[in-house]
C-alpha cells in the first residue's frame, strides 16, 4: 500500500551565529556577496559546528539542527524528543516558517499551524472578545471560522464574565486561558503542539493537557508533538523522533526511542562524580550506575520505571570483608531525606574478597515523583563503616505513569509514590 | 510512481520574486483586524478620543502659520497661509505615517513575528490602510476649512483634475510603504538607521513644499534638492488640485509615477527576502 506522506523533511539544516551580531557583519556580508557574485558557497556555511552547548567551539558559527529528514503520514502523531538544545525549538520555528532553513526542504500538503504559542498579538487596550478575534486570525483563522467556534472558546477560557473587559485588567492566568483556549480551537491539517504550553492553575492545566489529548487523538488529525514528559509522549504518540545535539539520533517507534531518550544524559549531572584519591586500601565504592531492563546504562529515570542499581566496589587488601551491608540514602536537593535502600534491613549481607566486584540492588518501580534528587552511598559492617561518600551524586528522575492509571502524579503533591489500592 | 503535489514548500532557495497574492488574500481578515486594532486603540483612555485626529493637524497648521508665514513673513501666493499649510500637512503626514508606520515593521512586531507565521507584508500594508482611514478624517477637516475660507471670499478655486486625487494618495501611500518596507528591512541588521530615519523624514518635509513655497527654493542653489524629489510633486500636485494654485509639469507627473512604481517594487523585493531570516538577525 501507498504511504499517504502529508509532509517530508529533507535534510533540513539550520545555522546560527553565536555571540553578538555587531562588528564585522558588514565585511562578512561583503565576502559572501563577493562569493556569491564568482558563483561559491557561502565560506561561512563549512565552518559550522555540532550544537554541544557545553563544550566550546572554534567557530562563531553553529549548527542548531543538522541534516534533519523524516516523513509524517496523514493522520499520524508523532512525537518529538530530546533534551534542552537539541534543537527541537528550532525545527518547530522552521515548520511553522517563523524562520527558513539555511539548507534542505520541506513540503507539505496541508496547512501547519502551531500551539506553540499562545498570546502571541494581544493587544492590552482590547476587549477579550476583539482579541480571540485578532489572535484567531493570526493563527490562521478566518472571521467565520472564529465566529462559529466564539461560544466554544469563551466557554472553554472560563472568561465569559471578563469577555466585554480590556485584556490590560485581567489577570495573567486569564490572559493564559483566553489564549489557550483560542489557540486550542484551531483546525489546520498539521498540528504542531508544545506541551510547555500547559500553563496556568493546576485545574486549568489539567484541561489543557485534556484538550491536547484529545486534538492528538481525534479525528485522523496528523499531529507532531513536542514534549518533554514521557508518559504523555507514550500515551499520545505511537512514532518518535529523538534529537540530540541538532542530529536525529533515532527515529522509531515510541517505546524504544522514550528508552534511548533516558540513556543520554547531561555532563553536569552525574550519577556517580565522586573522584576517589588512590589510597589503594580497604573497601571502596568505585563506581554507581542505574541499569534499565535492557541492560543499558541510563542517566536519567523514568518514575514507576523497573531499575537496577549497579555498585561496583574494589576490595585492595587480602582480606576478605565479611557481613558488608551496602546503603543508599536518597535526598531532596534541599537535603531532607528521603528513603533509603539498605541490604541490610532485608537481612541480605555480603562477603567481599579481593579485587573488583558488583552488587545489584533492584528496583520494581522508581518510586520518586519528576525532580533531582542525591544520593549517599556506603558499606557498612555493624558499627563499622568501611566506606561512605555523601552527595554521591544525582538521581534526575522524569515524570512517568507510576500507577498506570494514564495520568501522572503531579510532583508539587508527592515526592514518594507508593504502590496503594482502595476498596 | 505519480507525482506528488505538494501544497507548498518550505525551501533555503530563495526566490527573487516571490510575493503570494493568494496567501495575502487569505488573510485578509487578518488585515482588517490589524486596521480595526490600529485606529480603536490610539487614542484608548484619552478625554478626547478620535478628536485627536483632527486636532494633532490642526496645532502642527497653527503653528507653522504662524512660524512661517506670521514671524518669517514667507508668502504663500494668493493662497490664504493657513489653508496652503494645512493642506501640506494632511497630505504629508499620510505619507509620513506610512514611512515611519512601516519602517519599523520587523523591529516593533519581532515577538510575534518570532512566534507564528503570516505573511508579513499584513503588517505594513494594515499600517498603510489604517493611515488611510485617518487620512480621510483629516481630509474631512481640510474640507471644512476650504468651505469656510471660499465663503469668506478667498480666491481658491477647487480644480476640474481634483478627479485625480484619489491617483495623488494611492502614490503617497505606495511611496511610503515602499520606502518604510526597504528601511524596515536594512534595520534588522543595521539598528543605526532607525535613529537617521527621524532626522531623515524632518529634512525631507522641508524640501518636500509643506511649508515653504516653490519659490522659496528657486534662486538659492536648492532647487536641485526639491527637483529630485518625488514627495515635493506630490504636494505640489496635491495643492493644485485642492487649491487649484502650483506648479505642475508633465516630466513631474512621469517622474514621481516612475519613482514610486520603482520604490515600491524594490520595497517589496527587499521585503521578502529579509522576512525569511531576519528573526535570526534582528
Amino acid at each position: 500500500m501507498q504511504k499517504d506522506i502529508i509532509l517530508k523533511v529533507e535534510n533540513i539544516s539550520k545555522q546560527y551565529r553565536l555571540g553578538t551580531i555587531g562588528t564585522g557583519t558588514i565585511s562578512h556580508d561583503m565576502n559572501r556577496w563577493w562569493h556569491k557574485i564568482r558563483g561559491k558557497e557561502d565560506p561561512y556555511l563549512k565552518i559550522g559546528e555540532t550544537n554541544d552547548r557545553s563544550t566550546t567551539g572554534n567557530s562563531e558559527y553553529a549548527w542548531a539542527i543538522k541534516d534533519i529528514s523524516f516523513e509524517v503520514e496523514r493522520g499520524e502523531v508523532l512525537g518529538i524528543i530530546g533534551k534542552n538544545g537539541a534543537g527541537k525549538s528550532t525545527l518547530l520555528k522552521i515548520l511553522s516558517k517563523v524562520t527558513g532553513p539555511t539548507t534542505g526542504e520541506i513540503k507539505t500538503k496541508g496547512r501547519i499551524a502551531s500551539l506553540l504559542e499562545v498570546g502571541t498579538g494581544f493587544h492590552p487596550e482590547m476587549t477579550g472578545k476583539e482579541n480571540i478575534f485578532l489572535n484567531g486570525a493570526i493563527l490562521g483563522m478566518t472571521k467565520a471560522e472564529i465566529n462559529a467556534k466564539l461560544e466554544e472558546i469563551i466557554d472553554f477560557s472560563g472568561c465569559q464574565r471578563y469577555i466585554d473587559t480590556p485584556v490590560k485588567r485581567y489577570s495573567s492566568g486569564m490572559k493564559v486561558r483566553l489564549a489557550f483556549a483560542v489557540a486550542a480551537f484551531l483546525e489546520p491539517d498539521i498540528l504542531i503542539v508544545d506541551e510547555v504550553l500547559a500553563v496556568g492553575d493546576a485545574e486549568f492545566q489539567k484541561k489543557a493537557i485534556g484538550k491536547m489529548q484529545e486534538i492528538s487523538k481525534g479525528d485522523g488529525r496528523t499531529v507532531l508533538f513536542v514534549s518533554h514528559n514521557m508518559a504523555t509522549i507514550k500515551s499520545l504518540t505511537s512514532k518518535c523522533i529523538l534529537l540530540q545535539n541538532g542530529y536525529v539520533k533515532r527515529i522509531g517507534d515510541t517505546a524504544s526511542i522514550v528508552e534511548e531518550y533516558t540513556t543520554i544524559g547531561e555532563g553536569e549531572l552525574s550519577t556517580f562524580k565522586v573522584k576517589r584519591e588512590n589510597k589503594k586500601k580497604g573497601l571502596q565504592i568505585k563506581n554507581v550506575s542505574f541499569i534499565n531492563s535492557n541492560n543499558k546504562d541510563c542517566k536519567s529515570l523514568v518514575s514507576g520505571q523497573e531499575i537496577k542499581v549497579k555498585i561496583e566496589v574494589e576490595n585492595y587488601d587480602k582480606e576478605v570483608y565479611k557481613k558488608c551491608s551496602i546503603g543508599i540514602g536518597v535526598f531532596n536537593l534541599d537535603n531532607s531525606m528521603l528513603t533509603a535502600f539498605k541490604s541490610d534491613s532485608i537481612n541480605k549481607y555480603y562477603d567481599i574478597s579481593h579485587g573488583v566486584s558488583f552488587f545489584y540492588c533492584e528496583l520494581n518501580k522508581i518510586p520518586f515523583t519528576a525532580g533531582i534528587y542525591n544520593y549517599n552511598i556506603n558499606i557498612t559492617s555493624f558499627a563499622e563503616v568501611y566506606d561512605s561518600i555523601k552527595e554521591a551524586g544525582n538521581i534526575i528522575v522524569e515524570s512517568g505513569d507510576f500507577y498506570n492509571s494514564g495520568k501522572l502524579p503531579a510532583a508539587s503533591h508527592q515526592i514518594i509514590l507508593v504502590n496503594q489500592k482502595w476498596r | 510512481m505519480k507525482e506528488e503535489s505538494w501544497l507548498y514548500t518550505i525551501s533555503s532557495k530563495k526566490k527573487l520574486i516571490d510575493f503570494n497574492f493568494k496567501e495575502v488574500w487569505q488573510y485578509r481578515d487578518l488585515l482588517l483586524l490589524f486596521v480595526k486594532r490600529d485606529v480603536i486603540t490610539v487614542y484608548k483612555q484619552t478625554v478626547l478620543g478620535p478628536l485627536w485626529f483632527v486636532i494633532q493637524p490642526l496645532f502642527t497648521t497653527v503653528i507653522f502659520t504662524l512660524v512661517f508665514n506670521t514671524i518669517a513673513n514667507i508668502d504663500t501666493g494668493g493662497i490664504p497661509p493657513f489653508l496652503f499649510n494645512l493642506a501640506g500637512v494632511v497630505s504629508w503626514n499620510y505619507f509620513k505615517e506610512c514611512l515611519t508606520g512601516t519602517a519599523d515593521t520587523f523591529k516593533k512586531n519581532q515577538a510575534i513575528f518570532g512566534k507564528v507565521y503570516f505573511p508579513r507584508v499584513i503588517m505594513p500594508l494594515s499600517v498603510v490602510l489604517s493611515n488611510l482611514i485617518k487620512f480621510g478624517i483629516q481630509l474631512g477637516l481640510f474640507v471644512v476649512f476650504y468651505l469656510y475660507f471660499v465663503y469668506q471670499g478667498s480666491l481658491v478655486r477647487p480644480n476640474i483634475y481634483a478627479i485625480y486625487f484619489p491617483v495623488i494618495i494611492l502614490v503617497m501611500g505606495l511611496l511610503g510603504l515602499g520606502t518604510g518596507m526597504i528601511i524596515s528591512s536594512m534595520v534588522t541588521k543595521y539598528r543605526d538607521l532607525s535613529f537617521l530615519l527621524t532626522f531623515g523624514v524632518q529634512l525631507l518635509m522641508y524640501i518636500s513644499l509643506v511649508t515653504l513655497p516653490y519659490s522659496l527654493f528657486k534662486d538659492n542653489g536648492f532647487a536641485w534638492a526639491v527637483d529630485y524629489n518625488p514627495m515635493a510633486y506630490v504636494i505640489e500636485f496635491s495643492r493644485y488640485l485642492l487649491l487649484g494654485e502650483g506648479t505642475t509639469s508633465v516630466f513631474g507627473v512621469v517622474y514621481t509615477l516612475v519613482f514610486t512604481v520603482v520604490v515600491f517594487l524594490l520595497g517589496i523585493l527587499i521585503f521578502n527576502k529579509t522576512e525569511k531570516s531576519f528573526i535570526d538577525t534582528i
